[in-house]
């Protein structure tokens, strides 16, 4: 009877050791420029400012909060919609009062983890969904120059990604008593650089 | 007990995700890995994201979708591919439009994110159709037909693999939260290919 579970673990490990094994580096006699460091340059860029940052965060605490089904929901749909922000930027097709947008969802999104508010799904998806656009747009118009545009991307919705991901970590502790008063804390603090970078955005 | 022996699957699937994603760019000429033609088509696919990608998503999703479209998927894609590399090789220039390689990324990533019940004859025309076009590039001026043909058996070689171990990963996953991560990659991908899509616009 223990034959099997040795095989099951055995399975599983040799599958990650044969996708390990077969990650090796090429050689590469002659390397086109910007793409060898087109993921890591994408992968960097969400990450490079803080207003984006506390957004994404704030995305993934308010998901904790809301629970099932948002917490899943919001970290599916939001890198779509960025994305579809970022091909409108790179597109050209412009979007009004971007860093307003970007600065404003701070606040809200701050506010809403402050709140604890549980808005209907749709509503809370609607409002993720309609400041995502705005970050997609204003990360779309900053594209540098001369990187590979499938692994800029993909760096690039991964930064994205793994920053939902952080933001649903940290709202793990939701489920303790003084975790809902931390992420409380942190909502106002998101809310607090949102009113900041508003002012930088008048300014 | 049980519950402890199911729990590690996504973990695993997680990191070899991940490490899929950190593949290299792709290069028009073969790898060289010093190991033969062979290997050197096994290595062009596991460096060339524009083919990995699309592949690990329709792995995935036909994993989500159940054991039947999984084996449907590891036989359809690699023997599609080979097909449309012999297809390929008759013609010089390899002319891969950046528009269409956004299309797969969208569509595969797009219906590994929604999760889409297609039927299994729709997932084995999508497999078929995605191995004849990448298959077709791939094949596109790889010079001296009978080197080409060892480097192409290489080349659907990893692809077998890859399926095969993308596929069983997710057919076994049956926790919600797993299932979800997996669709939260196809999303991931689909993203990617959105950006594609305005990147290759821009360029016109």
């Amino acid at each position: 009877m223990g034959h099997p579970g040795f095989t099951f673990i055995g399975a599983r490990y040799l599958g990650v050791l044969v996708i390990v094994a077969l990650w090796s580096q090429n050689a590469v006699a002659h390397p086109q420029k910007g793409e060898a460091v087109g993921f890591l340059t994408g992968f960097r860029h969400p990450i490079s400012g803080f207003d984006h940052v506390l957004a994404m965060v704030a995305v993934g605490l308010w998901g904790a909060q809301l629970g099932a089904p948002a917490i899943w929901l919001l970290p599916v749909a939001f890198p779509m919609v960025m994305a579809f922000g970022g091909m409108l930027g790179l597109m050209g097709v412009p979007l009004p009062g971007t860093e307003y947008g970007i600065a404003l969802s701070a606040i809200l999104l701050g506010c809403a983890v402050l709140f604890e508010l549980k808005p209907p799904l749709g509503v809370a998806a609607a409002l993720v969904g309609f400041f995502a656009i705005f970050h997609g747009h204003a990360h779309g118009t900053e594209l540098p120059p001369g990187q590979s545009a499938l692994l800029y991307s993909m760096g690039f919705v991964v930064a994205t990604g793994c920053l939902h991901a952080l933001g649903i970590g940290i709202g793990t502790v939701h489920r303790w008593r003084w975790g809902q008063s931390l992420l409380r804390c942190a909502g106002g603090l998101v809310a607090i650089g949102g009113a900041f970078f508003m002012w930088k955005a008048f300014a | 007990m049980k519950r402890t022996n199911t729990s590690r699957v996504p973990l695993y699937a997680f990191v070899a995700f991940t490490l899929v994603m950190f593949a290299f760019p792709a290069e028009a000429h073969l790898n060289n890995t010093g190991m033969g033609l062979f290997y050197d088509g096994l290595m062009h696919f596991l460096m060339s994201p524009e083919d990995i990608v699309p592949v690990l998503a329709l792995a995935l999703w036909s994993g989500l979708r159940g054991a039947a479209y999984g084996r449907r998927a590891l036989f359809t894609l690699p023997v599609a591919w080979l097909i449309g590399g012999f297809l390929g090789l008759s013609t010089v220039n390899a002319v891969a439009h950046p528009i269409i390689a956004a299309a797969w990324f969208l569509q595969l990533g797009g219906l590994l994110a929604a999760d889409a019940k297609l039927s299994l004859r729709v997932t084995t025309a999508l497999a078929a159709l995605l191995g004849l076009y990448h298959g077709y590039l791939n094949g596109m001026g790889m010079g001296q037909p009978m080197s080409a043909v060892v480097v192409l058996l290489g080349l659907v070689f990893a692809i077998f693999v890859l399926v095969a171990l993308a596929a069983a990963f997710v057919v076994r996953l049956h926790a919600q939260w797993a299932r979800i991560a997996v669709r939260v990659a196809g999303s991931w991908i689909a993203a990617s290919g959105l950006l594609m899509l305005g990147w290759a616009v821009r360029a016109r």
